[in-house]
C-alpha cells in the first residue's frame, strides 16, 4: 500500500490544481485600503476592519492598552448606545467579536450578505466617533483584569510563556505581554485610551475586508460611502519600533508552580518573518518547523524522542511566519513519566545535532510539499481564512502581491534552503530555554526576619 | 445553497429556511447516509459517527474507549504509525478520530481525486487496526500526561467535581480519559474489547459534503464499512441529574475562581424543547446579548465570559453553565447568577426579549451551514437526534411558532433556582458552602 503511494507521489504533486481566489483591491481618497474575495457558494458576508496598531505599538507604561480599547469599541459612540452594535448584529443573525495581537486590532460580523451596508454604518461609526465615560472605564477595566486570571495568571504554562517572551525579546516591544502586566492594566484610564484611539483608529490606517457573496463594484461603492468620508490621522508615519540587538548569550528560565501537572522544555529562537518581496526564508522556516516537529510520526523529533525512544509522550516546534517584525521559531519536549528536564533537554539537543550532519529526508520533504499546496485548495473553504490571510498580511507589513506570491515561495522551497535557514537559527545565542516545573518541595514558613 | 432561504427571508419577512440540498443515499451494501453535493472545491468532507462513545467503557475499564480511538492511527492493516502518517501526507488526506461521552467521531478531509486511497485508509484504520504494543505503550504514556497535567487544572477539576456530584457512578460521573490508575491496568485485550463495542455497524452514521456523487458515495460506504463489526456493546442506562442542590467549593490556590453550575434539563424531542431553547438563549445562550452577561459582566465586571446551555446527552438532560471570577468577586457573581435564575422562573421573560432572540436564533442558523466540514458534522447531528432530512426546512418556522405564553410557562417550569447547584474551585472569599 505505502509502495505503491509512493510511486503516485509525482504525479500528485502535479495534479493539485494551482489555486487563485478572486481578489480585488483599492484604495480610497483618504488611505482606507479595501479588499473584497468573492465567493458565491453561499449569500454570506464577512466583514472585517484591520486596523494597523497592536499591542507593540503601545507607548511604554500602559501595556493592554490596545487590546483594553478593543473591548471599549463595543461601548457608545455618538449615534449608537453602549452594546448597541452587537445587538444589531445580534438581531440580524450575525456573530461579532474582535481580537488584537502585537501587530494588528481586528473587528469582524459574519452576516448574511444584503446586511452589509448595516455592517458598514456601524463600524464607519466607531472608528472616529467613540464617546467613552469614566465608568465604562472602571466596569471594562474589571472585565480585561478578569481575562488575564482566565488565560494568563491561572495558567503555570502561560505564565512561563510570558516570561519567556520578555526575555527574548530584549529591546522590541514584543516582550511585553498582549494583554498587558497586570500592574499597568490597574491604573490604564480614559485618557490612555483615547491617545491611542485617537491616533490610530483612523481611515489611512485601517484596512476593509470584505469576503464572501459580494461584487468588488458594490462594496466599493459602499465603502466609499460610508468610510471614505472619515477624517485621517494627519501625520501618521510607518511603524519603526524599537529593534532588537544581536544577542550574544543564551537565556535560561526556570519558572516553577505547584500547579503544574505536567513538566516540560520549550526553547524559542528569535526567527526572520515575511517581509514585502523577501519571503524566501520565512518559507524556509515553515517546512523547517514541520520537519522538525509537525507529525509526531514521521517528523524528526517524534521520531527520534517518541517512537525510537520513549523519552517524550511528545514533542513539538513551531513558527508564525507573519509577524511586522522579527518572529520566533519554538520548539519543545514533554518528558516521559521518570525522565527529567535536564536529560529531554539534552535528547533534543542531541536530536538537532544528529539532524545538522545527516540532513532533511527527501520524501519527507517532498510529502511536507504536497500537503502545504493541498491547504490551499482546503484553505478555500473558509471565507473567513481568507479574510484573515489578507487582513493579517498587509497589517503585517505585506502587501496583497506577497499574500498571493507565497503559495508559489512555498513551492521553490528546497531542502538546501531549510538547511541554510536552520543553521542561521538554530543558535543557542538567539535563544532561551524554559523550564516549567513543580517546587521540589514546599518550604517550611519562616520566622519574619526584621521589622 | 442557502441562496434561496434568505432571498426569502428578505422579500417575504417570515423565517429563513436553510435550505441546503440534502440527498439521501443507500449503499449497495444497504447502508444509508447523508449527501450534499458541492463540486467547486474539488474536495470532500466524510464524517462517520459511532453512537456509544466513551460510555460503553465496561466497568473497571475506563478509559478504554479513548485509549482505543488514539490508537486507530497509530497502525493499521501491514502499516505501522509511521506508514500510515506518510500515506495520509502524500496524499495530503486528514483523518480525525475523537471520542466523547456518547459518540466516537471519524472526521476525513480529502481531494477528490485521491478518494480511492484517502478511502482505503480510513477502512483500514476502523477494520485493521494493528493495537500493536509499542503503539499501546506510547500511547498510554500520552493519556497519563494528560490525566496528570489536568488534575492541577482549575477547569477540569470542577467539570470532574460536577459530573460526580451529577451522575456518582454512571459513565457520565467520571473523567471519560480514565484514572492513573485505570489506564495503567487497561490490557491489550482490554483495547480490542473497547474497539469490537465501539465501532460497529449497527451505531453508524455517515455523512459526506464536497466533489463527490451518490454513486461514488455508495462505494466509499460500503468499502469503509461492509468489514466492521455487525454489532457492538451495550449502551448505558439512562441517568437522571441530582446533584445535590446548594453550593460546594473544592480548595485551589490559584487567583482566580472557576465556576460550574446546573440543574435538570430537557429532551430534545420534548414539544417544549423550542420555547426552552429560547428562554435559555434570553438566560446565557447567544454572543454578547443575554441577561447573565449583562448583568455579570457588562455591568458589573465580575467576569470575562459566562454562558449557559441546554445539553441533551443520550441518558441524561441538562441545563448547565460555567465562568470564571477573582477569588474577591466569585461570592457576589453566583448571588448575581442565583438571582437571575429567580428572576426568570418567576417573571420569564418580555415580548421584547422574545422577539430579539427569534430573530438571532433564526437568522444565524442558515450560517451555520458554512463549509464542507461543518456541514458535513451537521448532517450526523441531525441522522443521530432522528431529524428528518428536510428539517433545515422547517426549524426556524418552529422557533417562530413559539408564543410568549408558552416561554413563560416553559420559564416557570425548567429554572427551578432550588435546585440550582454551584462547583467551585478556587479560594472564593466570604463564600460559604452549603454542600460538602
Amino acid at each position: 500500500m505505502t509502495r505503491l503511494l509512493s510511486a503516485c507521489l509525482a504525479l500528485i504533486a502535479f495534479t493539485i490544481p494551482a489555486t487563485a481566489q478572486d481578489v480585488t483591491d483599492y484604495t480610497l481618497d483618504n488611505g482606507m485600503e479595501v479588499v473584497v474575495i468573492e465567493d458565491h457558494r453561499a449569500p454570506v458576508v464577512v466583514h472585517m476592519v484591520w486596523y494597523r496598531a497592536g499591542s507593540a505599538d503601545e507607548e511604554p507604561g500602559v501595556s493592554g492598552i490596545a487590546h483594553f480599547l478593543e473591548h471599549l469599541l463595543f461601548k457608545a459612540t455618538d449615534d449608537l448606545e453602549s452594546g448597541e452594535l452587537s445587538r444589531v448584529v445580534a438581531e440580524n443573525g450575525g456573530s461579532d467579536n474582535a481580537f488584537t495581537s502585537a501587530d494588528y486590532t481586528a473587528y469582524f460580523q459574519r452576516i448574511a450578505a444584503d446586511r452589509l451596508e448595516l455592517m458598514m454604518t456601524m463600524e464607519a461609526d466607531r472608528m472616529r466617533d467613540l464617546q467613552l465615560s469614566e465608568a465604562d472605564i472602571k466596569t471594562e477595566r474589571d472585565v480585561i483584569l478578569e481575562e488575564r486570571a482566565m488565560r494568563t495568571d491561572n495558567s503555570p504554562g502561560a505564565l512561563l510563556n510570558e516570561q519567556m517572551q520578555a526575555a527574548l525579546y530584549m529591546n522590541h516591544p514584543y516582550g511585553t505581554p498582549n494583554i498587558g502586566w497586570r500592574h499597568e492594566m490597574e491604573e490604564l484610564g480614559l485618557e490612555d485610551a483615547l491617545a491611542y484611539y485617537r491616533k490610530y483608529y483612523a481611515p489611512n490606517n485601517a484596512i476593509l475586508v470584505v469576503a464572501g457573496d459580494v461584487e468588488p463594484e458594490n462594496v466599493l461603492e459602499l465603502a466609499r460611502k460610508h468610510y471614505g468620508p472619515l477624517e485621517p490621522t494627519e501625520g501618521l508615519e510607518p511603524r519603526d519600533r524599537p529593534k532588537e540587538p544581536v544577542p550574544l548569550a543564551e537565556r535560561r528560565i526556570t519558572y516553577s508552580d505547584p500547579r503544574v501537572g505536567q513538566p516540560y522544555v520549550i526553547r524559542t529562537y528569535l526567527a526572520p518573518e515575511r517581509n514585502p518581496g523577501a519571503q524566501e526564508e520565512a518559507a524556509a522556516l515553515v517546512y523547517l518547523s514541520e520537519i522538525l516537529g509537525g507529525n509526531p510520526a514521521t517528523s524528526v523529533f517524534g521520531q527520534a524522542l517518541q517512537f525510537e525512544s520513549n523519552v517524550a509522550v511528545s514533542t513539538f516546534a513551531g513558527y508564525s511566519p507573519l509577524s511586522l517584525d522579527i518572529s520566533s521559531l519554538r520548539i519543545g519536549i514533554v518528558p516521559s513519566q521518570g525522565v527529567s528536564l535536564e536529560e529531554a533537554e539534552a535528547a533534543m539537543d542531541g536530536v538537532l545535532k544528529d539532524f545538522f550532519e545527516t540532513g532533511i529526508d527527501p520524501e519527507q520533504f517532498e510529502r511536507i510539499k504536497t500537503r502545504i499546496r493541498a491547504n490551499d485548495i482546503y484553505a478555500q473553504d473558509s471565507m473567513r481564512g481568507l479574510a484573515n490571510r489578507y487582513g493579517a498580511a498587509l497589517t503585517s507589513g505585506l502587501t496583497i502581491e506577497d499574500v498571493k506570491a507565497w503559495p508559489d515561495v512555498l513551492q521553490s522551497v528546497t531542502p538546501d534552503d531549510v538547511m541554510k535557514v536552520a543553521e542561521k537559527v538554530l543558535q543557542r545565542s538567539h535563544a532561551v530555554t524554559g523550564w516549567l516545573t513543580v517546587p521540589e518541595t514546599s518550604p517550611e514558613p519562616e520566622a519574619e526576619v526584621s521589622q | 445553497m442557502i441562496r434561496l432561504a434568505l432571498a426569502f427571508l428578505l422579500i417575504a419577512a417570515v423565517p429563513a429556511r436553510a435550505q441546503v440540498p440534502i440527498q439521501e443515499v443507500t449503499s449497495p451494501g444497504g447502508i444509508s447516509a447523508w449527501l450534499v453535493e458541492e463540486h467547486s472545491i474539488p474536495f470532500v468532507a466524510l464524517e462517520l459517527r459511532f453512537r456509544g462513545g466513551t460510555s460503553l467503557d465496561l466497568p473497571g475499564k475506563r478509559g478504554a474507549t479513548n485509549l482505543m480511538t488514539g490508537l486507530l492511527e497509530e497502525g493499521a492493516a501491514d502499516m505501522d504509525s509511521r506508514a500510515f502518517a506518510e500515506a495520509k501526507e502524500e496524499l495530503a488526506t486528514s483523518i480525525d478520530f475523537d471520542v466523547y461521552g456518547d459518540v466516537l467521531t471519524v472526521s476525513a478531509q480529502f481531494l477528490s481525486e485521491n478518494m480511492e486511497e484517502s478511502v482505503d485508509l480510513v477502512r483500514a484504520s476502523l477494520e485493521e487496526p494493528t493495537f500493536e504494543e509499542a503503539s499501546v505503550e506510547r500511547v498510554r504514556g500520552q493519556v497519563l500526561s494528560y490525566i496528570r497535567s489536568r488534575v492541577t487544572d482549575p477547569d477540569e477539576i470542577a467539570g470532574d467535581a460536577m459530573a460526580a456530584a451529577a451522575y456518582g457512578d454512571h459513565p457520565y460521573g467520571s473523567f471519560d480519559s480514565g484514572t492513573v490508575e485505570s489506564v495503567t491496568d487497561l490490557t491489550r485485550a482490554d483495547i480490542v474489547t473497547a474497539w469490537e463495542n465501539a465501532i460497529a455497524r449497527d451505531r453508524v452514521y455517515v455523512s459526506a459534503v464536497g466533489d463527490i456523487t451518490p454513486e461514488e458515495l455508495g462505494t466509499v460506504i460500503d468499502t469503509i464499512l461492509s468489514g466492521i463489526h455487525e454489532e457492538g456493546g451495550e449502551y448505558p442506562d439512562e441517568v437522571d441529574y441530582a446533584p445535590t442542590p446548594g453550593v460546594s467549593v473544592t480548595p485551589f490556590d490559584t487567583p482566580q475562581s472557576v465556576a460550574r453550575f446546573g440543574q435538570p434539563g430537557m429532551e430534545i424531542d420534548d414539544p417544549d424543547f423550542f420555547a426552552a431553547y429560547l428562554v435559555n438563549t434570553i438566560m446565557g445562550g447567544s454572543n454578547f446579548e443575554n441577561r447573565l452577561f449583562d448583568e455579570v459582566r457588562e455591568k458589573r465586571g465580575l467576569t470575562y465570559g459566562i454562558g449557559t446551555w441546554l445539553s441533551d446527552s443520550d441518558y441524561s438532560e441538562v441545563l448547565g453553565g460555567s465562568f470564571s471570577s477573582q477569588n474577591a468577586t466569585m461570592a457576589e457573581a453566583i448571588e448575581v447568577v442565583q438571582e437571575e435564575w429567580r428572576k426568570m422562573a418567576e417573571d420569564g421573560v418580555t415580548a421584547e426579549e422574545l422577539a430579539a432572540a427569534k430573530k438571532y436564533l433564526t437568522g444565524a442558523y442558515p450560517l451555520r451551514f458554512d463549509g464542507n466540514a461543518n456541514i458535513a458534522n451537521i448532517l450526523t447531528s441531525m441522522q443521530m437526534d432522528d431529524y428528518p432530512i428536510d428539517y433545515p426546512q422547517t426549524r426556524n418556522e418552529k422557533v417562530m411558532a413559539v408564543t410568549l405564553e408558552e416561554a413563560n410557562r416553559v420559564a416557570a417550569e425548567l429554572f427551578q433556582p432550588e435546585n440550582l447547584r454551584f462547583v467551585v474551585v478556587g479560594q472564593p472569599e466570604g463564600l460559604e458552602p452549603t454542600v460538602n
